[in-house]
């Protein structure tokens, strides 16, 4: 059905009046007001010096990139096998296994992290588990540090990745892996030289999503992690409660949500490139 | 160079057996064609031949070797398939260099090899297009030279035309029939379109419920169906009901019908003659060898033919196909006619 511009715009209205009302005037108003709160521009070029300027804020922006960045790893690397295997399914096996990576979201977030607390702890069932089987002398240590960061932010974000690649997969017609196969490719071949290529827009597009979350992400660090796993969202919250320190806040929102926009402008290149090939 | 050769091929799925025992012989360099309506088997008993399905018993032989339990990858086929499967990812030139890259042959003999299925499909300079931006008949040329690049022996063809409209589907028959016959190559043929498998074959099999109805040269198996499926599969067919008294076939009206090879000695059965074998008289005038009056119901204008169907009772409707020519006179709807065919013409089929 062709849409005129008019009737374009009007179906988008309600979304982007409910954007710019939530997301997009706070978020000015609070980077331009707190900026602005310092005084003339120099005075603003000063405190991007010195936030920037400083070894935790530095060490915080790595850290989120690396917590992410390992996040977005682990969960492409359970994610892909789950996903091909989620696309193969049938019926009520299909179902069953859907309802298992999307009914977690159903409770709250809050909870999930907790009862990864009560999985993860010294006494918890993990460490309690494996020391009655004998494979450890000393309790493991899961919790309150980057391993606990981990393994509950990748818990939380891999049905985003599973959930993408499965639409990728989907899309993949099979005759073209018997074809290949028909044409002499050994399993791995047909992987490596058909199946992964035709899925490889899916993995960017989870990788990415998983990223952007990542990257943004609080409670599961601020639950799971130890003190060195600071990540820029919690440090952003700090500045506001205990320092009230808005400028700051202010400028690592800058940065947070730059290399986000960063990202989608490459991800969005890349898929307009891929399209014009014709997939 | 390699024949194959089926021995008892059988497959089932759950209850429902959809290749019963088939056996054949294609010889090295023959254009086999399986024909037959869709759940034929036709489909199944090649994807078996690819590997692709594994037959439940029986055996498959390339030349003296048994591929029956031979993953698809190491039967070292060319094939055809049906939509092409062109990988929507890699150019031509990488989709036609599959077989050989996959096989790691070296870049300078893979670049020769595929110029020269390029060449042969006469595709040179779309190397690097991309499927989507092919037309049907470049995308068939692309998905054959694919199955040539490797220089197989045998190569499989799944319905390979079907997409295509007619006048191309024509002329990527006799393409297709030209280089197969210049390579030398076995070609196993699946289609559903009688008039493409009369045109290409050398022999075909017509398959009905997972058997072999009839296997045969394709003017042995059109002049000569050995029953009525296989006539009515292979174009237009009329069956004439007939009963034998005293030894005599008689067919509607009581009329006496002769048929020069009456082996069958059936107490009833059909007599079958292709249209275009009937000659289409007034009432009245004599003729030769077998013939029945009738009213005319329809008379259509096909180009080459004029197709006329008469009534020759209320049961039993005769088509009759008239070369279109200087001398043509239309037949009218309502004239009354007699049609009719000489004994050499006609054979006797159960049913």
């Amino acid at each position: 059905m062709p849409l005129g511009r008019l009737s374009q715009w009007l179906l988008l209205a309600p979304a982007l009046a409910l954007l710019s009302a939530l997301f997009l005037v706070p978020i000015v108003w609070f980077i331009a007001g707190s900026l602005a709160s310092l005084g003339g521009a120099s005075e603003i070029w000063g405190e991007t010096q010195r936030t920037l300027g400083s070894t935790a804020i530095v060490k915080t922006i790595l850290n989120t990139n690396v917590i992410a960045l390992t996040v977005t790893l682990f969960a492409l690397l359970l994610g892909y096998p789950m996903s091909f295997a989620l696309s193969r399914l049938k019926g009520a096996a299909f179902t069953l296994v859907l309802v298992c990576i999307v009914l977690p979201y159903f409770t709250s977030i809050i909870v999930r992290t907790y009862a990864w607390m009560v999985l993860l702890g010294r006494r918890g069932i993990v460490n309690d588990m494996l020391l009655s089987l004998g494979l450890i002398d000393q309790p493991l240590a899961l919790l309150y540090n980057r391993t606990g960061v981990i393994i509950g932010m990748t818990y939380v974000l891999l049905p985003y990745m599973v959930l993408t690649l499965y639409a990728a997969m989907k899309a993949v017609d099979m005759r073209l892996l018997q074809a290949a196969e028909g044409m002499g490719a050994r399993p791995f071949e047909v992987f490596r030289r058909v199946f992964l290529p035709l899925t490889m827009h899916g993995v960017l597009a989870g990788c990415l999503i998983v990223f952007i979350l990542a990257i943004g992400y609080f409670i599961t660090p601020a639950l799971m992690g130890g003190p060195s796993d600071m990540m820029m969202a919690m440090l952003i919250e700090r500045e506001i409660e205990l320092s009230q320190n808005w400028p700051a806040a202010a400028l690592m929102t800058i940065v947070l949500l730059a290399i986000t926009l960063a990202l989608y402008s490459i991800y969005s290149r890349f898929n307009d490139q891929s399209g014009a090939e014709g997939f | 160079m390699s024949s194959v050769t089926l021995e008892k091929l059988t497959k089932s799925y759950g209850s429902e057996t959809v290749v019963r025992s088939i056996s054949m012989d294609i010889a090295q360099g023959e254009f086999l064609s399986l024909l037959g309506p869709s759940g034929s088997g036709k489909t199944t008993t090649l994807s078996m031949i690819a590997g692709f399905v594994t037959a439940d018993s029986g055996r498959i032989l390339f030349g003296a070797k048994d591929v029956t339990r031979l993953p698809p990858r190491d039967r070292k086929l060319g094939m055809v398939f049906q939509n092409y499967a062109i990988f929507p990812h890699l150019d031509v030139f990488n989709n036609v260099a599959f077989p050989l890259t996959v096989r790691r042959l070296p870049k300078d003999e893979v670049e020769k090899r595929v110029r020269q299925a390029m060449e042969m499909v006469r595709l040179t300079g779309f190397e690097t297009r991309y499927g989507k931006q092919l037309s049907g008949g470049q995308q068939q040329r692309v998905a054959l030279a694919r199955a040539i690049v490797a220089q197989p022996e045998i190569i499989l063809m799944d319905e390979p035309l079907g997409a295509l409209d007619k006048n191309l589907r024509y002329q990527m028959q006799m393409e297709i029939k030209e280089i197969s016959s210049r390579l030398g190559m076995t070609v196993i043929y699946v289609t559903h379109d009688q008039e493409e498998a009369l045109t290409m074959s050398d022999r075909i099999a017509i398959m009905e419920n997972g058997r072999i109805a009839q296997l045969g040269a394709p003017r042995d198996v059109y002049e000569h169906p050995e029953s009525v499926f296989v006539a009515r599969f292979l174009g237009e067919a009329n069956l004439v009901p007939v009963k034998r008294l005293d030894g005599i076939l008689r067919g509607p009206g009581g009329n006496a019908l002769r048929v020069e090879k009456d082996r069958s000695q059936l107490a009833t059965g059909k007599i079958f003659v292709r249209p275009e074998k009937i000659r289409l008289s007034s009432a009245g005038e004599p003729v030769d060898g077998n013939f029945l009056p009738g009213k005319i119901r329809s008379v259509a204008f096909l180009g080459n033919v004029v197709r006329t169907e008469i009534a020759v009772d209320d049961e039993v409707d005769i088509v009759c196909d008239t070369a279109n020519s200087d001398r043509l006179v239309m037949p009218k709807a309502g004239d009354l006619v007699q049609v009719s065919w000489l004994p050499s013409a006609c054979h006797v089929l159960e049913g």
